[in-house]
């Protein structure tokens, strides 16, 4: 095998287990097909690959690809009755004896192997687990599914699994329901379930994709030392180039079904054969990378209030409240957005980053108008609070916004050119064939061409999708564009694409950017200065530079820690995990959250101090 | 949970009383005469005045209703005009009578139902789930006089198995309890096979069939108690239309329920009895929507009671 060779000629790279006694899972010639409108067509074609012991084997690709249908295939999960197996042989081998071949197998004796000798785990934690049982239930089933063992030893071993994935005070979780527990939580759920029965494969279909960075990092590290120690082999299927990086020992690339190339991690980052491997390669987002802007540092530290700010923030906040109590009174409030303040000027980008709750979001609906909000919001030097509502909608013209799914924010019963044409029917702008030259103006603008006005949504890809929108945010003309992590949805590539085209956008009619992601690879290609978020507050602002060069929240080091590095040769070192969850901006009411303080350390690079 | 409870047993006493208020109302704006009806169609002016006093409907309207709400207070629901013995001693005769029909109706109603809707749904597309869903049609649009007078026909005239109509032993219950049953049974189907639909494309149901467990497991511990929960609610509902049911399957069986009881006093405009019935049958709807409501959160941990 390649394997010994890689890490010989790179003399970085050491797999974490020895790869003894052959292949457990044998691939070959493996074709699914999926039954469509249009006949059937294969989602899988002819693909032939080994897992050896203990090895880590990545599959990745982006969308489409086929690597999930891989995954499901073998664990003969195919969605019926749509999908089938063609033809081909997956067969399971023993250590000792010879092996039986999954795609053969009835299904009585398939539900035999299903959990105990190969396990999977799925990408949506918050959706895998089953929401009427407890945790103990669903963890004991399966353990007893494939056991003789009594309850009581069956529970013991399921606390024992929980202990492995570190979940604290394992035994009173057992009574715990999965909507109590966070996504990493509830990964590390599906985790135990998975390894409990200790198989000789597990099947990880894009198992950190939901999870924000910071968890990613624990949950990758928690497969990797569980790996280690019950030597299982492992399949994990990712999009993620820094995931593949981070764990895998052999990659498969697949596209459109087929495998593209296949070698070690340390060859195929390093010496990519194929076109298509080098592309997505290229597409990769990595921090370090950020292209330099057209704007210096010192331009860019815009104080508040500077005259000529597109939008100005000044001590905002949004509150959400909680009913409860015997009148249904108002007794807790989560505070989503705690007093944050900043400025954003023309021709500038300004990334919001943060995780999951952190409030980012809502910072841009209140923006957009969309939540209810105190503090003051000045836009193009008009503030919103003294306004009326026709005034307000006037310069809310002003403020666009791009969403994340590019699926569900097109109305799928209306032709792409009339959803782009809304924003000018609504502020009344423009007569009917004005409209349509402006908006097939716009479809060239964005990369699309004019005669697709007539089709409806489903016709698009996903990236042709957010074009769509991209579009539709550009009618009117707007100073300021908001987007909602609008290219998190989108493969490398797609993604690449779209940043480049907003990146043009932005050169050419100077529209300012409030770009809110998770994604700090994304936000350090694109941003001149970041913003921080953790718990509806700013902990750390400055420009891309001082940020991502010189971080001085622990917060903001550790989000930069937690991306994975899409390069093998430069794994990162162990990282840390953190005990507690992060807490909840729910509180009682009269309970205030304590307020930052932010400190200049100088050009306007902002930290808090506590 | 206690606090729950207290809210919805307040808002439930303000919808009795908005019952109260508007059937009494619409029978004091009825343009029959409960009087006439009492007195006869020889009586003089003065025997029919006479009554009407005694009766106190000489009164005006508001006076009439808070004389009815303070005996009502005390649990004392008036007495009947025609039969001459007290309202809620004629409704606790009666009930009994009619809560063991409602039993056997929802039981019905649950078994053949889910059944139903269970197996469509599992047996999705194939010829199984088209043959229940047309029954189900069927069980939905027919009329429960016509299914009554059919099972009547076919199970007691013509196979003699059980009785035409009477009350007492449990034979007596089946024939009534399947005819208010199969409308709701229709209902039922169709709703369990959607919901269960929909449930087993969730993603648990993936990670089910991914631990190895048995097809039995999957779908009775895993399926069913996610998609029973729309199917609970529509019981609190259904107690409501069982009480519009009771009044002609009562009739067409000869059932001595609170339906009979109702019939005939709508016929007598004997005013006393059909408050009676109308607010029992609005407490039986309030209770039974309680109840849904308070076990929902048994079955599914996510829904809390506030």
């Amino acid at each position: 095998m390649s394997k010994g060779a890689g890490n010989k000629r790179t003399g970085v790279f050491v797999p974490a287990v020895s790869v003894t006694a052959g292949p457990v899972l044998e691939i070959s010639g493996l074709t699914v097909s999926v039954r469509g409108e249009d006949g059937e067509r294969p989602v899988v074609s002819d693909l032939s690959l080994t897992l050896a012991r203990g090895e880590t084997l990545c599959i990745a690709g982006e969308s489409g690809s086929g690597k999930s249908m891989t995954a499901l295939a073998i664990m003969q999960l195919l969605p019926q009755p749509a999908a089938r197996i063609e033809s081909g042989t997956i067969r399971l081998r023993d250590i000792d004896r010879g092996g039986i071949d999954l795609a053969g197998l009835d299904e009585r004796r398939m539900r035999r192997i299903r959990g105990d000798r190969i396990a999977m785990i799925f990408q949506e934690p918050m959706t895998s687990l089953n929401p009427v049982l407890s945790i103990g239930r669903q963890l004991v089933e399966s353990i007893e599914a494939h056991t003789d063992l009594s309850r009581a030893d069956a529970r013991r071993r399921a606390i024992e699994a929980l202990k492995a994935v570190r979940i604290p005070e394992a035994e009173s979780r057992l009574k715990q329901f999965p909507h109590e527990l966070s996504g990493g939580m509830r990964q590390r759920v599906m985790i135990a379930m998975a390894l409990a029965l200790k198989p000789d494969v597990l099947i990880a279909d894009e198992p950190t994709t939901a999870l924000d960075v910071t968890v990613q990092g624990e949950v990758l590290e928690l497969l990797r030392d569980l790996q280690r120690e019950h030597g299982t082999s492992v399949i994990l299927i990712t999009h993620d180039m820094g995931v593949v990086a981070e764990m895998a020992d052999r990659v498969v690339i697949m596209r459109h079904g087929r495998m593209v190339e296949e070698g070690t991690a340390a060859d195929i980052f390093a010496r990519p054969q194929a076109d298509y491997t080098r592309e997505l390669l290229a597409a990769v987002p990595r921090i370090g990378t950020g292209v330099g802007r057209q704007k210096s540092a010192e331009q860019k530290s815009v104080e508040a209030e500077m005259p000529g700010s597109v939008a100005v923030v000044n001590d905002l906040h949004v509150h959400f409240d909680l009913r409860g109590g015997f009148f249904g009174q108002v007794n807790r409030r989560v505070h989503a957005v705690e007093g944050i303040s900043f400025s954003i000027a023309p021709h500038e980008t300004l990334a919001l980053v943060g995780e999951s709750g952190c409030g980012k979001s809502t910072t841009a609906k209140a923006l957009a108008g969309l939540v209810p909000y105190y503090g003051d919001i000045v836009i193009g030097g008009r503030n919103l609070a003294g306004l009326g509502r026709d005034q307000r909608k006037a310069v809310r013209r002003d403020v666009q916004m791009i969403f994340q799914d590019p699926y569900a924010s097109l109305d799928p019963r209306m032709r792409v050119g009339d959803l782009v044409a809304e924003p000018l029917l609504i502020h009344g702008i423009a007569s009917k064939e004005e409209r349509s030259q402006l908006v097939a103006a716009l479809f060239e603008r964005v990369g699309l061409s004019a005669d697709q006005m007539e089709l409806y949504p489903h016709e698009f890809s996903g990236g042709q999708r957010q074009r769509i929108c991209i579009a539709r945010a550009l009618a009117l003309k707007p100073k300021l564009i908001i987007a909602d992590e609008s290219v998190s949805a989108l493969d490398v590539s797609v993604q690449a694409r779209v940043l480049d085209l907003l990146k043009e956008l932005q050169r050419e009619f100077g529209i300012a950017y409030l770009f809110i992601s998770h994604d700090m690879a994304v936000v350090e290609n694109i941003s001149d200065r970041v913003a921080v978020m953790y718990l509806g507050q700013i902990v750390e602002m400055g420009t891309r530079d001082q940020v991502f060069s010189n971080p001085r929240h622990p917060y903001t080091k550790r989000l930069i820690e937690a991306v994975p590095v899409p390069d093998p040769a430069r794994r990162r070192p162990r990282f840390a995990r953190l005990d507690q969850e992060i807490p909840s901006p729910t509180r009682k009411i009269g309970e205030e959250p304590p307020k930052l303080a932010l400190k200049d350390l100088g050009n306007g690079h902002l930290v808090a101090v506590s | 949970m206690i606090a729950y409870l207290g809210r919805r047993v307040i808002q439930s006493l303000l919808i009795l009383l908005g019952v109260s208020l508007i059937t009494f109302a619409l029978l004091y704006l009825l343009p029959a005469d409960p009087v006439r009806q009492i007195a006869g169609r020889s009586a003089t002016p003065e025997t029919v005045e006479n009554i009407r006093r005694q009766l106190g409907l000489d009164q005006p309207f508001f006076i009439q209703y808070w004389h009815y709400l303070t005996s009502l207070l005390s649990g004392d629901l008036g007495r009947s005009y025609i039969q001459r013995s007290e309202v809620t001693e004629l409704i606790v005769s009666r009930l009994p009578a009619s809560l063991l029909l409602m039993v056997g109706a929802i039981l019905c109603e649950l078994v053949i139902g889910l059944t139903m809707g269970l197996l469509a749904a599992v047996r999705r597309g194939t010829a199984t789930d088209q043959t229940l869903m047309v029954a189900s049609f069927v069980g939905v649009s027919a009329p429960q006089f016509v299914v009554g007078l059919l099972l009547l026909y076919v199970f007691a005239v013509r196979l003699g198995w059980f009785p035409i109509g009477g009350y007492g032993t449990w034979r007596h219950l089946v024939l009534p309890s399947l005819t208010m049953g199969i409308l709701g049974a229709g209902w039922y189907a169709r709703m369990m096979r959607s919901s269960m639909i929909d449930v087993l494309r969730q993603d648990y149901m993936r990670t089910a069939r991914a631990k190895g467990l048995a097809r039995g497991a999957i779908i009775f511990r895993h399926a069913l108690p996610n998609a029973i929960l729309p199917v609970i609610a529509m019981i609190g509902i259904d107690i409501g239309i069982f009480m519009g049911g009771i009044v002609v399957v009562e009739s067409v069986f000869g059932w001595p329920g609170i339906g009979q009881l109702a019939w005939q006093a709508i016929q007598r405009v004997d005013i006393p009895i059909i408050m009676g019935v109308t607010l029992v049958s609005a407490f039986a709807i309030v209770l039974g929507n309680l109840l849904a409501d308070t076990v929902a959160p048994f079955i599914d941990p996510r829904i809390k009671l506030r």
